[in-house]
């Protein structure tokens, strides 16, 4: 799988409740409407800002806070292809395999706001075309990309009824 | 069950958390390992477990694989502010019915302190919550952690969990803690030390005197926040006290779990909290702690107690005895939300619920009560508020424009007497 886009920069810890407010979240199960919100309290015009397959791009501890799955389902219904982040927090990172965002783990210093980007998720490399430069990325585990691949943990279930990691 | 995929393991001794996982997944296994685990007991809350619901059926599912261990409880907007959210309350509602699974619906108490009070949760226990403070159990040395809709979906209909054995980070936490400082200053202490996430993807293990010196009730608060460090779980070991009030709450029969002492630690820090200070997490991250002497004086305009770290009796009781036959200071408001019914019916025998009326305060559902700004206190632009949660990120209580600043009920008692923050070992003789 080979995504192409622009990247959008953010800091370190960038939590949930920046990805997708509590106000918003506890109101609806549409997530196209959620989306509009999404990191509307570190940047209110993200969403008119993202064209559909750009990245986000962060620091450190990227999703900490709330288990909410609305923050990758917003992500996504955001357009957005993938996140790049140096570190995720643990549970975020459960919900983007379960819901099928992929993420990868690299060094963000490497990437400026508005850098062209293209990832191989299979390879594990990030390309830099407006730096030309190639960023090693740490691999997922074998059991996150079954799930990533089949296109989440729905489908997982759909096809197995349980888990099958055979 | 097998083992998904293997690390080398090192021969030795294991964590609370590698013997945890390896008795629920019948395996031996080793940090780092992946496993898939049986579940004891399964939690949802209003804000995810709509969207569990819909996956549950995306996933094509019709029965939750054990009725009796399965809870979901209304408590983050509840009663419900919204006509949308009241659909959503439905939802659970009806599932709830359908499916005979346990439903706590509005004004039975917070999520976190519901599990254990109810008995759903023992020592030794695997279970799992779409709520990020699910670590709250770790306490009673259950291995309990935080999921999103999704894996809960999962969870309520296979009754398992792929988990990856976490690596563990141990406090050892020594000395006692001096007069008017408590379990809710040492974990403040604790997460601005090693940071916001300085134990990401690890389990905390919190031992020590100064631990177990505390009340069961004391401990949540701190594995309550073990998240706010990054950790996936905050446990602790059983002691006698701990045994008994497991067996007050519950009924199930239960086998605490120790780590032997030749156990591998990711990493090990060790503290002494007798001088400790009565501490404050400032705007907007948790780890933005200082200690009190450093904030004192900045003005504040609402003060809340409550919320699944620091709504129990015990908090009431340290908060009312500060707050008894004194008035909440003009133009601050004081918002009170005890953690469950059993906490509101406590505090109303004891006459705490008098104190608070009475100095002034605005008592409301048992539940989350403004933490997570959906309704009961949203601050407006600019004002400063300090409260007992666990969380004060920006935006948090409904308000991007409010400053949250995090605290004891004590020191939040003495913070709403003054107007600004304030150390409360000024009230305690
Ligand atoms: S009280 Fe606050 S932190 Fe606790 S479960 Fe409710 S919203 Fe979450």
């Amino acid at each position: 799988m080979s995504l192409r886009g622009y990247s959008h920069k953010f800091g370190d810890d960038v939590n949930t409740d920046y990805i997708i407010s509590g106000r918003h979240k506890f109101k609806t199960l549409d997530m196209k409407e959620l989306a509009k919100h999404v990191m509307e309290d570190l940047d209110p015009d993200f969403y008119s800002k993202v064209a559909s397959g750009d990245f986000i791009v962060a620091g450190r501890n990227f999703g900490c806070g709330s288990s909410r799955e609305q923050a990758p389902l917003a992500i996504i219904n955001a357009d957005i292809s993938a996140v790049l982040a140096k570190s995720f927090a643990r549970i975020f990172y459960r919900n983007c395999i379960n819901t099928g965002l992929p993420l990868v783990e690299c060094n963000t210093d490497l990437i400026d706001a508005g850098d062209e980007l293209d990832i191989d998720l299979e390879a594990g490399v990030v390309r830099n075309l407006t730096k030309n430069i190639d960023i090693p990325t740490t691999p997922l585990p074998a059991v996150m990309l079954k799930i990533l691949s089949e296109g989440g943990l729905v489908e997982h279930f759909r096809k197995y009824g349980t888990f099958n990691f055979d | 069950m097998k083992i998904i995929s293997k690390e080398e393991g090192t021969g030795l001794g294991k964590t609370i958390a590698e013997k945890i996982l390896s008795l629920k997944s019948g395996v031996d296994a080793k940090a780092n390992d992946i496993v898939v685990a049986d579940l004891d007991f399964v939690m949802g809350q209003d804000g995810t477990s709509p969207l569990a619901i819909q996956a549950f059926q995306e996933m094509e599912a019709t029965k939750v694989f054990d009725p009796a261990k399965i809870a979901m409880v209304i408590d983050h907007s509840s009663p419900s502010p919204l006509q949308g959210v009241s659909e959503l309350h439905y939802q659970m509602r009806q599932f709830a019915s359908q499916q005979g699974i346990f439903l706590y619906d509005i004004g039975e108490g917070v999520c976190h302190q519901l599990m254990p009070e109810k008995g759903h949760v023992v020592s030794g226990d695997l279970v799992i919550g779409a709520d990020s403070h699910t670590c709250t159990y770790g306490a009673i040395n259950a291995f309990s952690t935080g999921v999103g809709s999704t894996d809960l979906a999962a969870g309520l209909i296979s009754g398992k969990l792929w988990f990856k054995v976490p690596e563990t980070f141990k406090f050892i936490v020594n000395g006692t803690l001096p007069p008017g400082v408590y379990s809710k200053d040492l974990i403040l202490y604790l997460i601005g030390d090693v940071t916001a996430d300085g134990a990401t993807y690890m389990a905390a293990e919190y031992v020590g005197p100064a631990i177990d010196a505390l009340s069961i009730e004391a401990r949540f608060t701190i594995s309550n926040m073990a998240i706010e460090m990054g950790a996936k779980v905050g446990l602790m070991e059983a002691d006698d006290k701990t045994r008994e009030w497991v067996e007050n709450q519950s009924g199930r029969p239960f086998a605490p779990v120790t780590a032997d002492s030749d156990a591998v630690y990711a990493r090990i820090k060790e503290y002494d909290v007798s001088n400790l200070e009565p501490q404050v997490a400032k705007p907007h991250t948790v780890d933005n702690v200082s200690p009190v002497s450093e904030v004192t004086g900045i003005p504040i305009q609402q003060g809340v107690i409550g919320t699944c770290t620091n709504g129990r009796i015990e908090d009431l009781r340290i908060a009312a005895s500060i707050l008894k036959g004194r008035k909440v200071c003009p133009g601050v408001r004081l918002i009170v939300a005890p953690a469950s019914r059993q906490v509101m019916l406590q505090a109303i025998r004891e006459g705490l619920l008098e104190t608070f009326v009475e100095s002034g305060a605005a008592v409301v559902t048992p539940g989350c009560g403004p933490c997570v700004g959906t309704h009961n206190g949203v601050p407006s632009d600019g004002e400063n508020v300090i409260s007992t949660a666990n969380r004060n990120f920006k935006g948090r209580m409904g308000n991007n424009k409010a400053f949250i600043y995090l605290a004891s009920p004590a020191t939040v008692a003495a913070s709403v007497l003054t107007g600004s923050i304030t150390d409360p070992r000024e009230f305690i003789k």
